[in-house]
Formats: structure tokens, C-alpha cells, sequence
């Protein structure tokens, strides 16, 4: 067992930690905090299920982005439609046996990748180019497109230039399932790759990437319009109730 | 047209995205409240001493009842899809009135105190302490946001500028930091009944003079009562509406509408405001107190139904926070929404073909419509989304001959902001709304000039009367902005009652 192999393995063991503990810590954090008051933008759907298809509109087809900036919207949307397509193409290093629809989106995964670099550079661009955009980019918005930029050019470049051994790949993470360290192919590009993602996943719960599960937790976007019918009432406003 | 001391925007035929000019509405900023306003809201008079402490302390308190600040301060992700939205930043240039931009200078401070990031990194990801600058750029920039929500439209994740505003003067409030108009009107409302501070004597008298000019105009004895018992619909209206125009024109509407209904109805002295600048501050308990005068009118009166005059925001509040703030309704008729708004309940009407309306009475105009961003993006009417876009269109419609609408982009969600909401509606931000007007007036002159647009109506207070105070500023007439209830006051025509010729007789006495 070689000594980077066993510092991926428990950095991958870290970093899978924070995610999840970091994630759920914000979800509940999210789900307990009351919305007291009734603030959908309207129009706004007046049944739980035209709810339920206004969030599935934001969130397939970013239909607000849409109404909002065209270019942005479409980069934003390429981007996000590649990152899908690469995720689902990657679950063949984790899942054994592998389901036969990843099998079959094995293709179309490769497109995904470009889609999504193109699709950042894009986003990236408009950092520079729209002086409103460069006006409220942080430091920490350029680091994370750079990041998931190198993510994937380094992803790009194993599959077209450097090939690596992905059956040893694989046999690494289902290593990991049943704490047996197996070796890393010695590949710089993979070890690149694997060590940004690691980077990606730790900082998800503490960045801008909480936009993901926000979204679902939007009162603007989540919420009926009925509050003529049904009467709204967080728990710290009925204690107000309770008092003379 | 009054003096000017700054530049008023020159109007275009197609609107532009403008560069940004740094700091160029950094010295607006409200006057400040005084001792005596902040008291009766449970405001301490002036800045604390460890206010900077407080200020946190409160912010974290707001963050675990409020999940949209929560939510928003979290998730943007700078995509920059909000910033031409907002009319302040189109009006001023002023990049800190891009409403991402006006969150960030909260964000900042969350991220300081609140978030790992911040903690560690506070310059990678651009968090900063609450200092002095920081505080003063509260106050200048979260009293330049009309809370129109225009911005929460076209964000991905619906992130409501607004709802980050109302935070920001709610957290000033708490460290003694207030601005004079909002909270001495709303002391004024505790302490008389009204933001116009109209006592009851003044409405009785206000209201009588108007049954005789209508009696006078039309021959026919329109009621106006106030504080009348055992009626079935308690009217709540906002108080420009008893005295100024064009309001007033609206409340003389209202009325008529009422008398060809049939029904019988008052006003309250003792809830004599619509308007509920609670909401604009921030301050949940504020709002509460504010609409709890309504619940006690409205059991004190024995009414069956509440219906809520022409104002943007405070049908925002009646329709969507009444019930939570003064409700359950249990003791209203149950056959009616509550509340219901007047132009709902005359729409009804017309449907019904009660109306006798004469749209010829309305030919020296042709109008256009205004929606007012409250009614637009906070609320509803009638029973299906987007309600609110048609049934004041529909009424228009029944009551002028010559409709025309502005430009797509500027009217029903899209629609931009009067420029003077949001608590803003005040003298000593007068460039400010000059310059927020600025799209609005835009869309307006095109509609002008292409269609022959002479009218704009509109059904929201502060919009009427900002406009009647920003129109000259762009060569227009302040006379060009209308109440809906106006045209329908105009085009109605009344059915005279047999008991005409005796009310006729107390009335003169
Ligand atoms: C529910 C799932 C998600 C939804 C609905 C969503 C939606 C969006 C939208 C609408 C934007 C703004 C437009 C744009 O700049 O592309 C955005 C930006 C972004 N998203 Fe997501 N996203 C999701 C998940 C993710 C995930 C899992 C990542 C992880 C890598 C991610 C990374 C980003 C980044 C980095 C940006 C900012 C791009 C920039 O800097 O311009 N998103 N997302
Ligand atoms: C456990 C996590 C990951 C592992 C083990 C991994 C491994 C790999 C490997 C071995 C390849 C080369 C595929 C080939 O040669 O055919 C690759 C490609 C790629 N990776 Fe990853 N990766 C991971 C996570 C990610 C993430 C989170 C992203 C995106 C944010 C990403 C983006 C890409 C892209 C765009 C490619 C090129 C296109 C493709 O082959 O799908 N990877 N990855
Ligand atoms: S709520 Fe309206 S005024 Fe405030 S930032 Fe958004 S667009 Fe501007
Ligand atoms: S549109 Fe929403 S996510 Fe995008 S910059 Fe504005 S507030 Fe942030």
C-alpha cells in the first residue's frame, strides 16, 4: 500500500464526511427555521402540485435564470446539464454491479464533460467581460469555477490523452466500502482530479454551492398561494398569540 | 415643478442597462428617527452603546425565525441575473443598488459572523466586520430598496431583496437606528388611527362633505358612513384616500360601488388605515399590533365581511399576512374570502351586470394601466394566479373605451416599481424617487407617444402619489395618474332610491 494511495483513502473518508454531515447539518437547519409569513412571488401556483411543478421548472429548466438573462441561462444550463450527464457516467466507480441505464449513458457522459467546461468558461467570461458581474464577484467565485474547471479539464484529458486504469480505479473505492486500502494507479492527472474533487466536496456545505438544496427551501418558490384560506402560523408567532 | 438639485434622468425609447458610477447615491439617505417616534414601537430612541454587539445578537436572532434570510444570505451564487432589475439601479447607476450587491452588504456581515468561510477566510470570500462605514451604508442602501421584490422574479432561487431589507431596518431598529418617516407614522397610527393622523371628528366631517359633492353632481344620495354598527362590510382604506387626488376620486367610486350593490357598509375611525408600515420596517410585531386594530374594528362593528380599498402594500399585508397576524375569520361570513378587495368586489359586479356603466363618461382619456408591485408580485385576486393582472384590467376595460398597455416587460410581474414604495415615499429621498421613476416614466412616455396614452390608473396609494409628485420632474402632468375607482365613479351610473328626497333633507342641516 502505497503512502498516497492511504492519504486519498482517508482523505476521501474526510472529505465524504464533511459532505454529508456538512449537508444535513444545513438541511435541518433550513428545515427548522419557520417561514412566518406567506412571501411567494406571484403569480404563484395555488395547489401544492402546481408547486411541486414550479420547483421541477427551476430546477430542470432554471425557467426564473431564463426570464432573467438569456446568456447566462444558457451557459448556466449547459453547464448543469454536463455535470448531470458526468455524474451519472461516474456512478460506474462507485456502484458494483453497475445499473444498466449508466451503462448505456457511458457515451453521452464524454459530451457532458465538454458541455460543462464550455459552459463554465462561459460563466467565467461574464466575470470579466460584464462590469455588473465583475462588480460582485468575489475571490472565492473565481476559486470555485477555477476549481470545477480543472476538475474537469483534467477529467477531459484522462479520457482523451492519458488513460488510466479505471479498473483500478474502481477497485480503490469499493476498496473504501469495507475499510481495504487498494492502490491508486500513480497517475498525476487522476491523483489532480481526485484530489479537487475531494477539495469540491468538503467545501459544498460551507459555500455558494448551498444554492442546490436552498433552492428547495425558497419561500418565494416553495410556498402555496392560499393564505386567505389556510391560516400561516410559525411557532414563535404563536406564542405571540398566547400572550395578552 | 419644484427645485432641482440633481440631474433628472432624460427619458429613451428603449431602455439601457447603465454603467456603473461608483458611489453615486452614496449620500442619500433618509433623516433619522427621533427618541419620541422610536419609543412607542419598542425601539430604543437613540444608537446604543454596545450596539454592534446587539446588532449581531439580533441578526442571529432574525436568522432562526426568518428561513428566508436564512435561505438567501446562503445561497446566492452571483450570477448576476438580478443586477439591471432593480429601477434604483437603473435610475442612479449606483452598483450598490443592484439588489445583489444591496444583499452582499448583509452577506458580508453574515459570512463574518455566521459562516465557517468567513470566519477562517473573511477576504477570499469577502466577509467583513460590522463597522461604522458598514452601518452607515445600511442605512444609506436598505433605505433605497421599495421591497418591490422585482428582483426576486428573476433570480433562480427566488432570492427576495426585499425580505433582506426588512431585516436590515428591522436589526437597525433594535440598536436605536430608525427612520423618521416610517416610525413616526406608525406612532401615529397607535396614537390616532391613521398615518395622516386624521382624527375621527375630521373623517365625519370629510366624509359628510362628500355625500353633499356627490349629491350635488349626480342627484342621487350616496352613503359614506363611518363607524356605523351591525353593517355588513367593514371598508378599510388607505387615509390619502379621504382627502387627496386623485384618491379621493377613488373613495367617491368606492362608494357608489357600494350604493349600486346594495349592501350596507362603514369605515372604522379606530382602523381608518390600510397602509401598514410595520411590514416596510420589518417588524413583525409592529405589523401585528397594526393589524390587530382591524380584527377589533371588525368585531366592535359585528361586521360579515372586510374589504380593502385601492393600496399596494397593505393589500399585500390583507391578503397574505392578515390571517396569520389578526386572523382566524371565523366570525365573518364564511361565503366570502377574507378580505376581499375592492376591485375584486366590483368585478364581481360587473360580471353580475349590476353595473350600469357608461364608458362614454371616460372619453377625454386613454389609459393605461400601472401594477403596483405589491399587488403584482406579493398577492392575488379572484381565484386564480394572476388574478391581480386582470380583473383591474377588466375593470378599466368595463369603464373607458380607450385602453392601451406599456410594454410588456414593465407591467404585470415585471413590472417596475412606482419608485416612492417601500417606505421611501418621503421628501427628503426625493432624488431617489426621481431617479427610481425613471423606467416606469419610460414605458409610460412610449405608451404616450405611440398609442396617444393621456391617463395612467393605478390602484395603490403611494404609487398615486408619487407619481402625482415625480411626473412634472419628467415634463408630465401630475394630473395624469388616476384612481381605478375614479374611472368607475365616472362611468357609473347611479339608481336614484325612493328615500333620495328626505336624506336629502338631513343632509343640508
Ligand atoms: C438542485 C441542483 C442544482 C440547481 C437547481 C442549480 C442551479 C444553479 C443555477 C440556476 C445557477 C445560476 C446560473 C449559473 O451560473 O449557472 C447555478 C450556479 C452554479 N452552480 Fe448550480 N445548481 C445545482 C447543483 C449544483 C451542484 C451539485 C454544483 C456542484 C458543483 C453546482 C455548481 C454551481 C456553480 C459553481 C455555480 C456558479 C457558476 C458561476 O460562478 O457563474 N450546482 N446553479
Ligand atoms: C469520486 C470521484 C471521482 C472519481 C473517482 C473520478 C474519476 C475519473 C476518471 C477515472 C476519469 C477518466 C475517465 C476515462 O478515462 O474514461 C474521469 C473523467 C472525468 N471526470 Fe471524474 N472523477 C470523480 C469525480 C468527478 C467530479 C465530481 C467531476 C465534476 C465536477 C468530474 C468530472 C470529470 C470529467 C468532466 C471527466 C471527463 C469526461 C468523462 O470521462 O466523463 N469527476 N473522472
Ligand atoms: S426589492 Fe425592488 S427595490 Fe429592492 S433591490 Fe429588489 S428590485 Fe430593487
Ligand atoms: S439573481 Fe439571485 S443568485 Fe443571481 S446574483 Fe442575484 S440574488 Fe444572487
Amino acid at each position: 500500500m502505497s503512502f498516497i494511495s492511504s492519504v486519498f483513502a482517508y482523505l476521501y473518508y474526510f472529505a465524504t464526511l464533511v459532505l454529508v454531515v456538512g449537508l444535513l447539518n444545513k438541511i435541518v437547519q433550513y428545515a427548522r427555521t419557520p417561514a412566518p409569513l406567506k412571501i411567494p412571488t406571484t403569480p404563484a401556483p395555488i395547489t401544492r402540485t402546481g408547486v411541486t411543478l414550479r420547483m421541477l421548472r427551476e430546477v430542470v429548466f432554471f425557467e426564473s435564470l431564463f426570464r432573467g438573462n438569456k446568456w447566462t441561462w444558457l451557459f448556466g444550463w449547459i453547464f448543469h446539464f454536463g455535470l448531470f450527464l458526468v455524474t451519472l457516467r461516474h456512478l460506474r466507480y462507485i456502484l458494483e454491479p453497475v445499473p444498466v441505464v449508466i451503462t448505456m449513458i457511458q457515451p453521452f457522459g464524454i459530451y457532458g464533460g465538454i458541455a460543462m467546461v464550455v459552459g463554465l468558461a462561459g460563466l467565467w467570461a461574464r466575470r470579466f467581460l460584464v462590469d455588473r458581474v465583475q462588480y460582485i464577484t468575489a475571490r472565492s467565485d473565481h476559486l470555485i469555477l477555477g476549481l470545477i474547471v480543472t476538475i474537469g479539464l483534467t477529467g477531459l484529458f484522462m479520457r482523451f490523452f492519458m488513460h488510466t486504469d479505471i479498473m483500478q480505479v474502481k477497485a480503490f473505492y469499493q476498496g473504501l466500502y469495507h475499510f481495504e486500502f487498494h492502490l491508486l494507479p500513480a497517475d498525476p492527472v487522476l491523483l489532480i482530479h481526485l484530489l479537487l474533487v475531494a477539495a469540491l466536496l468538503i467545501i459544498f456545505p460551507y459555500s455558494k454551492l448551498l444554492h442546490a438544496p436552498g433552492l428547495f427551501f425558497s419561500p418565494t418558490r416553495n410556498q402555496v398561494d392560499n393564505a386567505r384560506d389556510q391560516r400561516h402560523l410559525a411557532p414563535w408567532a404563536r406564542r405571540l398569540e398566547q400572550q395578552p | 415643478m419644484a427645485k432641482v438639485d440633481f440631474a433628472v434622468p432624460e427619458l429613451k425609447e428603449y431602455p439601457e442597462i447603465p454603467a456603473l458610477k461608483m458611489d453615486a447615491m452614496a449620500h442619500s439617505s433618509p433623516f433619522k428617527s427621533k427618541p419620541e417616534f422610536q419609543g412607542p414601537l419598542g425601539f430604543p430612541g437613540e444608537l446604543v452603546e454596545n450596539w454592534q454587539q446587539q446588532a449581531i445578537a439580533k441578526m442571529g436572532d432574525l436568522l432562526g425565525k426568518y428561513r428566508s434570510l436564512r435561505v438567501y444570505l446562503d445561497a446566492c451564487v452571483k450570477c448576476g441575473a438580478c443586477t439591471d432589475k432593480c429601477h434604483y439601479y437603473l435610475g442612479t447607476h449606483d452598483p450598490k443598488n443592484m439588489p445583489v450587491a444591496r444583499q452582499d452588504l448583509m452577506r458580508k456581515v453574515y459570512r463574518r459572523y455566521f459562516t465557517l468561510a468567513g470566519r477562517l477566510f473573511p477576504q477570499l470570500v469577502g466577509a467583513q466586520d460590522l463597522t461604522e462605514d458598514v452601518l452607515s451604508d445600511w442605512y444609506s442602501y436598505y433605505h433605497q430598496c421599495s421591497q418591490c421584490r422585482r428582483c426576486s422574479v428573476f433570480c433562480p432561487y427566488g432570492i427576495d431583496t426585499a425580505e433582506i431589507s426588512m431585516a436590515a431596518r428591522e436589526i437597525m431598529d433594535s440598536i436605536g437606528v430608525g427612520q423618521k418617516y416610517c416610525n413616526e407614522i406608525i406612532a401615529k397610527v397607535y396614537r390616532i388611527g391613521n398615518n395622516l393622523g386624521l382624527p375621527g371628528p375630521a373623517l365625519i366631517d370629510t366624509l359628510e362633505g362628500l355625500e353633499e359633492d356627490v349629491y350635488d353632481d349626480t342627484g342621487v344620495q350616496v352613503r359614506y358612513p363611518i363607524d356605523k354598527a351591525g353593517v355588513d362590510i367593514l371598508l378599510v382604506t388607505p387615509s390619502a384616500d379621504f382627502f387627496a387626488e386623485p384618491h379621493v376620486d377613488g373613495l367617491i367610486g368606492y362608494g357608489k360601488v357600494f350604493h349600486e350593490a346594495g349592501v350596507s357598509w362603514t369605515f372604522s375611525s379606530y382602523a381608518s388605515e390600510a397602509a401598514n408600515f410595520g411590514m416596510f420596517i420589518g417588524s413583525y410585531d409592529n405589523m401585528r399590533r397594526l393589524s390587530q386594530r382591524i380584527r377589533e374594528a371588525a368585531i366592535k362593528l359585528g361586521v360579515k365581511r372586510i374589504v380593502f380599498g385601492e393600496c399596494g402594500h397593505a393589500w399585500r399585508v390583507a391578503y397574505n399576512f392578515l390571517n396569520t397576524l389578526a386572523g382566524p375569520w371565523d366570525f365573518l361570513d364564511p361565503r366570502y374570502p377574507v378580505p376581499q378587495h375592492i376591485c375584486e368586489f366590483t368585478h364581481e359586479l360587473i360580471q353580475q351586470g349590476k353595473l350600469n356603466l357608461d364608458k362614454s363618461q371616460n372619453d377625454d382619456k386613454v389609459l393605461t394601466f400601472h401594477d403596483s408591485c405589491n399587488v403584482a408580485r406579493a398577492s392575488r385576486m379572484g381565484n386564480y394566479p394572476g388574478g391581480q393582472f386582470d380583473i383591474p384590467r377588466a375593470i378599466i376595460r368595463a369603464t373607458c373605451n380607450h385602453f392601451y398597455d406599456m410594454d410588456e416587460e414593465t407591467i404585470r410581474d415585471r413590472t417596475f416599481c412606482c419608485g416612492g414604495g417601500g417606505g421611501l415615499l418621503t421628501d427628503d429621498l426625493m432624488e431617489l424617487r426621481v431617479k427610481g421613476a425613471l423606467p416606469r416614466m419610460e414605458a409610460l412616455n412610449n405608451v404616450m407617444r405611440e398609442k396617444g396614452v393621456t391617463h395612467m390608473a393605478a390602484i395603490c396609494a403611494i404609487c398615486k402619489s408619487q407619481f402625482t409628485k415625480v411626473l412634472p420632474y419628467y415634463g408630465m402632468n401630475m394630473d395624469q395618474i388616476v384612481s381605478v375607482h375614479q374611472l368607475v365613479s365616472n362611468a357609473i351610473v347611479l339608481t336614484p332610491r325612493d328615500d333620495d328626497q328626505d336624506d336629502d333633507d338631513d343632509s343640508d342641516d
